[in-house]
């Protein structure tokens, strides 16, 4: 009959009206269907029904761990007193090779002797390049550089404040740790674990030559292949 | 006696049957222009490179009598060392499936010509003008050769191996200039206008510079005059886009009116021209995959399947058998996610202002929310890598367990949001009546202009990259292809119905699997940054992307770190191709629909 | 009895003793700026104009689960001629320049201008690319840059707060629409053209001294900073 097809999507319609307030009359006696935080993980849930309307700012979605947004790079926690904690970077360059848009730029450091210090004098990352892609992040084999969860970051000038430099880059490891708990904790295994492998080839061979040797490449794959297969 | 080598045994044997085809036709075009075909002779690179003047015949012998009726892609090489220019062409055969038998013809460099395959293909057309746009081979015979992507009076071809643009920097990727020096200069301060432009040597604007606004009128008006009526009338030429709300991004369509019907309508396309192939070929092979993201940026995940698969055939990386299953989990959802919002979209052109589309989006937003877990970005995932994927599924997706959210999500969200949409227009008197026999595609139309996925199917061809060239696992998994017969626009509505439902199908399958292979290893070998290839040659890797036949053809020199030439066949872009035969004596406000049922990416279309 | 009059009105004002509970000697903007701002703010309109990826996003901002209404953003125009704000939400590129800088010219002041988006902002990932232009503020002014690439959202959502943020802020004195010079329209931008690349009319006279210079060039010895910049086969 004509209009039948009409009428069930009228039909379709009115559900998702009458779901609405079924849900606020359940919500009622239960603290309220908005800015509560129980009905808010409800509500963004497979189970929600009628309004999933996220009310930013005042409700915010959890990110997941993996959440990329602008880089981050990571330093030690700062000392007590002390405003900036050490860096974690090397300037090993490996994430400006493997950045996709080049929107990394790193000065390396020297040693008074004119050989490279492993330490980054200047570190840029221009923002209006940045793709998000995570390379960076991915391919460090020192966890020095991270992609920050914090998105709201939106301004009324670019030409200075966009190219953030090592002192807007820099963030403590702590807050790597808080934002990314279960990967984070996961590195530190690997890390760890890699320390101690080293460890040991290094009492096999009779424990010489200096004192810190920085991480070799392939202990590094070894590491990243290892949390990557852990399901953090 | 013709067909003779092509009766493939009826049951199994896919490899005889999938290799067979290719090899006896590229035989039989031996055999029957013996001067004018031969083999390619470079390593690692395959078909025939056939003669130029001989192109428009053997192009009719392997449509008409080989059977190799579907011009895939047409692509253009700069072979800047041998001083020619090369187009390749990939066709495929509609029936028998199988890989595509690859003709090349060359030309010179200074003076490129070849005969345009218009005649033979109207699906070349779009493709031909882009060649000519992007290289400057001139096509003989093409009715409408103009540049596509950018603007007449362009200077210079610029994906020529020796055309510069004005931010260039270094031939490849990385630039030196990063690291360890990292002195940090923004590129357009070097710039004498502090823009992104160049000009030719003592250019001075004349005044007669290309105007947007203007340059696809036809410039006299065409006078008609009604026979019974006497009355003299003239055609409306109507300019829609690139800021239309129907156009689905920056597209424009120029529409040639008799009072309301459409007498021709062309596109105009190049807005959102990002250079995608110029700059893939400067990136390094991993760090395209994430620019191919943005190719289609509604199926992120599809396009990075498609390019990973054509470099894991250059590079011959073994894939981890958990990775096989994570990524069509990943590419199914990605077609429903995209015909979720394809259909959302069409029926609000439709008239249905908002209301479906919100609905809709409401469980697109879970799944974006399942990619956001997993890869960390809503839309733009980059996740797949060569030999596997980023990174394995993650615990939890929205405070629930992984699993148990896929499977809730494929048995009874996205299940349920089909038959709510099936009950909002599947039936609904209106859209019937504004859809069905509007802008039908024949077969016969939807083949000759390479039409590809949805549109194709919907056109009565039962043709699917999964089926009939089949990548990844999809070969273990049991799905039919919807195929609908009217080609009209209604068919391409329900078509994308029919294939969430059988995405659903191949997800039930895969969850088992998934459960099965908990814990594996997700990728292959070392996750390497500095990616060489180990073998110079070219590859053509194709996958069923939601809007059509996405392919990617890449060519390669042995050590190299960059691909020499990267070429997208963009199923959007092709599918375009038959929206002027489509629209042709139908209402302009059909155009809008028609436009939609086509669902493009700009993306996609313009690179 | 303190005096209500408002020091920045102007103090010459002087108010009968009688009077003094019933006048209220402030600055008419302070009254009305409030009104002003609050009614513009929260009914901006934004375009319907999507370019790139962001344009997704801003879809899905608009959408239900985000749900602009709450700012009184949901209004989306198709016409300049309605819009408040346009929210250029992708790669700009050359091709497409003229149509942009035209809307702009078309949409009615108070006018805003939102760059979403690393691409917007300043070319993003395509900045290389020959196409591309490298930022709209190059041609247009921009209120409120949005990073990310794409921004969430939220993060739109954001710029969007911060652009509201911007607007409660403006004065009726003191805003560039009304103390316009005649009927000149001060905030119109010289449309682009398209020529061998993208022309900029604000910089022919900079063009002019390029191509004399290449003139003399020719003439003289050779060129000096031209060379960094490489020239179109």
């Amino acid at each position: 009959m004509y209009g039948v097809g009409i009428l069930k999507g009228m039909a379709v319609t009115l559900k998702h009206f009458v779901d609405t307030y079924l849900d606020d009359i359940y919500w009622s006696s239960r603290g309220g269907r908005y800015y509560n935080d129980k009905a808010f993980e409800v509500r963004q849930s497979l189970k929600g029904k009628g309004v999933k309307t996220v009310f930013y700012p005042e409700e915010k979605l959890p990110m997941p761990e993996r959440f990329r947004f602008v880089p981050f790079l990571v330093t030690d926690d700062p000392p007590p007193g002390q405003n900036w904690g050490k860096d974690w970077c090397t300037s090993c360059g490996i994430c400006a090779k493997v950045c996709p848009p080049q929107c990394i730029w790193i000065e390396r450091g020297k040693l008074p002797n004119g050989r490279p210090k492993p330490e980054p004098v200047n570190f840029y990352i221009d923002i209006d390049i940045c793709m998000n892609c995570g390379f960076c992040m991915e391919f460090c084999p020192f966890d020095a550089i991270k992609l920050d969860h914090d998105y709201e970051l939106a301004d009324y000038d670019r030409t200075t404040a966009h190219l953030f430099d090592k002192e807007r880059l820099s963030k403590p490891i702590s807050y790597w740790r808080e934002i990314a708990p279960q990967k984070a904790a996961a590195e530190e295994a690997a890390r760890t674990f890699a320390e101690q492998s080293k460890k040991k080839k290094k009492a096999k061979r009779g424990a010489e030559g200096e004192q810190e040797p920085a991480p070799t490449l392939n202990d590094e794959y070894a590491r990243q292949l290892m949390y990557r297969g852990a399901s953090y | 006696m013709s067909e003779m080598t092509l009766d493939a045994p009826e049951d199994e044997g896919a490899v005889t049957v999938n290799d067979n085809p290719v090899e006896s036709a590229i035989a039989r075009l031996k055999e029957r222009f013996p001067d004018a075909v031969s083999d390619d002779p470079r390593d690692g690179y395959e078909g025939v490179i056939v003669d130029a003047d001989k192109l428009i015949e053997v192009s009719e012998a392997l449509r008409d009598d080989l059977g190799f009726e579907y011009l895939s892609s047409v692509t253009g090489v700069d072979l800047i060392d041998d001083g020619k220019l090369e187009v390749v062409y990939h066709v495929y055969n509609i029936e028998e499936g199988g890989s595509a038998v690859v003709m090349k013809a060359q030309t010179d460099r200074d003076n490129a010509s070849l005969p345009s395959l218009v005649s033979v293909w109207p699906g070349a057309d779009f493709q031909e003008r882009e060649v000519w746009d992007m290289y400057g081979v001139h096509f003989e015979g093409h009715p409408d050769l103009r540049r596509i992507l950018l603007w007449d009076g362009f200077k210079g071809h610029p994906l020529r191996k020796d055309w510069q643009e004005p931010f260039f920097e270094e031939e490849h990727k990385p630039f030196g200039s990063r690291w360890p020096g990292g002195s940090v200069a923004r590129i357009e301060d070097s710039n004498p206008f502090g823009k992104n432009v160049q000009y030719p040597e003592g250019w001075l604007p004349t005044g007669d510079e290309y105007d947007v606004e203007i340059d696809m009128y036809p410039h006299e008006p065409a006078h008609r005059e009604d026979e019974s009526t006497r009355m003299v009338t003239d055609k409306v030429t109507v300019n829609m886009g690139p800021q239309h709300p129907s156009t689905h991004g920056v597209f424009r369509m120029v529409v040639e009116l008799d009072g309301e019907t459409v007498v021709s309508l062309k596109p105009v396309m190049g807005y959102l021209h990002r250079n995608h192939e110029k700059i893939g070929e400067r990136n390094t092979f991993i760090q395209n995959i994430p620019y191919t993201d943005r190719l289609d940026y509604l199926s992120s995940m599809g396009n990075n399947l498609g390019y990973v698969l054509t470099i894991e055939k250059l590079l011959g990386s073994e894939v981890t058998e958990r990775a096989e299953w994570i990524r069509i989990l990943m590419a199914e959802l990605t077609r429903i996610a995209n015909h979720l919002w394809a259909l959302g979209f069409l029926i609000n052109d439709l008239g249905a202002l908002q209301t479906p589309m919100l609905y809709f989006y409401l469980e697109r937003e879970l799944i974006l929310d399942f990619f956001e877990a997993a890869s960390g970005a809503r839309l733009l995932c980059n996740y797949m890598r060569f030999g596997g994927v980023a990174y394995d599924l993650p615990d939890k997706v929205r405070e629930t367990d992984t699993m148990t959210f896929l499977h809730d999500l494929i048995y009874e969200n996205i299940p349920n949001v089909l038959d709510q949409g099936e009950n909002l227009f599947v039936g609904n008197e209106i859209v019937r009546t504004r859809s069905i026999g509007v802008g039908v595609l024949t077969r016969e139309d939807a083949i000759a202009y390479s039409a590809a996925g949805p549109v194709l199917r919907a056109s009565g061809v039962q043709y699917d990259v999964r089926r009939a060239e089949p990548y990844s696992y999809y070969d273990k998994l049991d799905f039919d292809i919807p195929v609908r017969y009217n080609g009209d626009v209604y068919d391409r509505l329900l078509i994308r119905m029919d294939e969430m439902r059988q995405s659903l199908r191949i997800l039930e399958q895969v969850l088992p699997h998934l459960k099965e292979t908990e814990g594996m290893p997700v990728i292959g070998g070392k996750p390497q940054y500095a990616i060489r290839m180990p073998k110079a040659g070219e590859a053509y890797g194709r996958v069923e992307n939601p809007k059509g036949e996405l392919g990617y053809y890449v060519t390669a020199k042995r050590r190299d770190a960059n691909p020499q030439r990267y070429h997208v066949r963009a199923p959007s872009f092709i599918n375009l191709t038959a929206l002027g035969k489509m629209c042709e004596g139908h209402k302009v406000a059909d155009v809008v629909v028609i436009l939609g049922s086509i669902d493009i990416v700009l993306g996609e279309v313009d690179r | 009895m303190t005096s209500q009059t408002d020091p920045s009105a102007g103090s010459d004002i002087t108010v009968p003793d009688e009077l003094q509970n019933n006048v209220v000697i402030t600055n008419i903007a302070k009254v009305l700026d409030p009104v002003y701002n609050w009614g513009r703010r929260n009914s901006v309109w934004p375009m319907v104009f999507g370019l790139a990826c962001c344009a997704i996003e801003m879809i899905c901002t608009a959408a239900s689960r985000y749900d602009l209404a709450r700012f009184g953003m949901e209004v989306f125009r198709a016409t300049p001629r309605q819009s408040d704000l346009m929210i250029i939400s992708g790669t700009v590129t050359k091709k497409m320049v003229p149509t942009i800088v035209r809307l702009y010219n078309q949409m009615p002041e108070p006018r805003y201008v939102m760059s979403m988006g690393a691409c917007a902002s300043g070319g993003g990932p395509f900045k290389e690319g020959y196409n591309v232009v490298d930022g709209i503020d190059k041609f247009l002014p921009v209120d409120v840059y949005v990073p990310g690439c794409p921004p969430t959202p939220q993060a739109l959502i954001n710029g969007l707060i911060a652009l509201q943020e911007k607007i409660g802020q403006q004065s009726i004195a003191t805003v560039p629409w009304y103390s316009k010079q005649g009927d000149e329209f001060t905030g119109a931008v010289p449309i682009p053209v398209l020529g061998p690349d993208l022309v900029d009319l604000r910089q022919i006279d900079i063009i002019r001294e390029e191509a004399a210079k290449a003139e003399t060039n020719d003439t003289a010895v050779e060129e000096t900073a031209e060379s960094a910049m490489p020239e179109a086969a």
